[in-house]
C-alpha cells in the first residue's frame, strides 16, 4: 500500500493537491502549524498512493512511500 | 518504507519563496526531475533571469549564473561556447524573455546556439506587482491596464513559439501547460526532450510553460489554475511547433 506524506516545511496550503486528489481525502487545515504560516494540507486514511497530488504540487511538499 | 517519489535531488531543501499556487514551483520540479533522470546535475549550468525566479540559484543544486534583465540567452551563449561539454539552460519569465530580452532570444535561436530555454509564461510581470507584459491577453486587467488590455492601442500579445518556429536555427520548440496532471506530465516529457536535443545534437531547444500567477491575477490558486485552461490555452495553443527529427523524416 502506498501513501502520500506532506512536508510541513514546504507546504503553503494552496489547495491544488486537495482539488486534484481523485479520492478527495486531502484537506487543508488552516490552523495546522507550517513553516509558511498559512496552514497545511493533511492526508486522511484511504490514500492509494496514485501520486496525482505530487504531480500538481507547486512546492514539492509531497513524498510517496510504499508501506 | 520504500520511497516511490520524493523531491528531486537537483532541487535544494530550501523552501520556495514563491506564492502559494505559483507555477514556478512546478517548472522548477520538472527541470529538477529531468536533471536527475539524465544524471546531468554536476555538469549543468543554469542561467536565471530577473523576475520572480531571480532567486532560483537557491533552489537548483547545479551551477547557476545570474544574467542582466533579458540577457540570459546571451550569457548562456557565452557559457556554452566556453564550456561546450556543459549542459546550459536559461530559465526565463515572459517579462524577461518576451519584453526586454526579445532581441537576445531571437538571435540566440537564429544562431541555433546549443542551449535550452525554459520560458515561463504567466501573462503578467509577477515580481514588480502585476504590470502588463507583452504576453498579457486582450482584455486582461493588470496594474497598468486597469480597463483591460486594448490590443488596438497596446498591441497584441506575442506568441513566442510561433515566432521562433519560422526560423531554421531552433531544433525543438514546444508549448506546454501546468494546469492539469496530464499537462504537467506532458510538460516533463517536453523538458526532457529539450535537454536531450541539447546533449545529443548540441541544438537549440525552447519550451514554453503556461503557468498561473494567483497573486497578480487576484485569484485563488484553484481559480488561477482553471484560468490557464480556460483563457490562456485557447490563445496560446499547446503543441510541438518545431521538431528537427520530424522535419528530417519528412513528417
Amino acid at each position: 500500500m502506498n501513501t502520500a506524506e506532506i512536508d510541513k516545511k514546504r507546504c503553503k496550503a494552496c489547495g491544488l493537491c486537495a482539488d486534484a486528489c481523485p479520492k478527495k481525502i486531502i484537506t487543508i487545515n488552516p490552523y495546522a502549524e507550517s513553516a509558511y504560516g498559512r496552514g497545511c494540507a493533511e492526508v486522511s486514511d484511504g490514500c492509494v498512493g496514485c501520486g496525482t497530488c505530487a504531480v500538481v504540487c507547486p512546492d514539492i511538499a509531497i513524498t510517496l512511500r510504499s508501506v | 518504507m520504500k520511497v516511490i517519489y520524493e523531491k528531486p535531488k537537483s532541487i535544494s531543501d530550501k523552501t520556495f519563496h514563491y506564492c502559494p499556487g505559483c507555477g514556478h514551483g512546478i517548472a522548477h520540479r520538472l527541470v529538477g526531475e529531468v536533471m536527475d533522470e539524465l544524471g546531468i546535475e554536476d555538469k549543468t549550468v543554469a542561467v536565471v533571469p530577473v523576475g520572480c525566479a531571480v532567486m532560483a540559484y537557491d533552489y537548483f543544486e547545479c551551477d547557476v549564473m545570474e544574467a542582466a534583465h533579458g540577457r540570459a540567452p546571451a550569457v548562456a551563449t557565452g557559457v556554452k561556447r566556453c564550456l561546450p561539454d556543459k549542459v546550459v539552460f536559461s530559465y526565463q519569465g515572459d517579462g524577461d524573455l518576451a519584453a526586454i530580452g526579445t532581441a537576445e532570444t531571437i538571435h540566440a535561436a537564429a544562431r541555433g546556439e546549443g542551449i535550452t530555454v525554459i520560458f515561463i509564461n504567466n501573462t503578467i510581470y509577477g515580481m514588480t506587482g502585476g504590470q502588463m507584459a507583452p504576453t498579457t491577453l486582450p482584455g486582461q486587467v493588470t496594474q497598468t491596464s486597469p480597463f483591460g488590455r486594448d490590443p488596438y492601442t497596446q498591441g497584441w500579445p506575442l506568441k513566442m513559439c510561433e515566432m521562433l518556429s519560422t526560423m531554421t536555427g531552433p531544433a525543438y520548440i514546444e508549448r506546454c501547460a501546468t494546469d492539469t496532471p496530464a499537462h504537467i506530465r506532458a510538460a516533463k516529457k517536453a523538458v526532457k526532450k529539450a535537454f536531450t536535443y541539447q546533449i545529443e545534437r548540441g541544438a537549440y531547444s525552447f519550451v514554453e510553460l503556461l503557468c498561473a500567477c494567483p497573486t497578480n491575477w487576484g485569484m485563488t490558486p484553484g481559480e488561477a489554475r482553471d484560468r490557464v485552461g480556460s483563457e490562456m490555452i485557447p490563445y496560446y495553443p499547446l503543441g510541438i511547433f518545431r521538431d528537427i527529427c520530424d522535419i528530417k523524416e519528412g513528417k
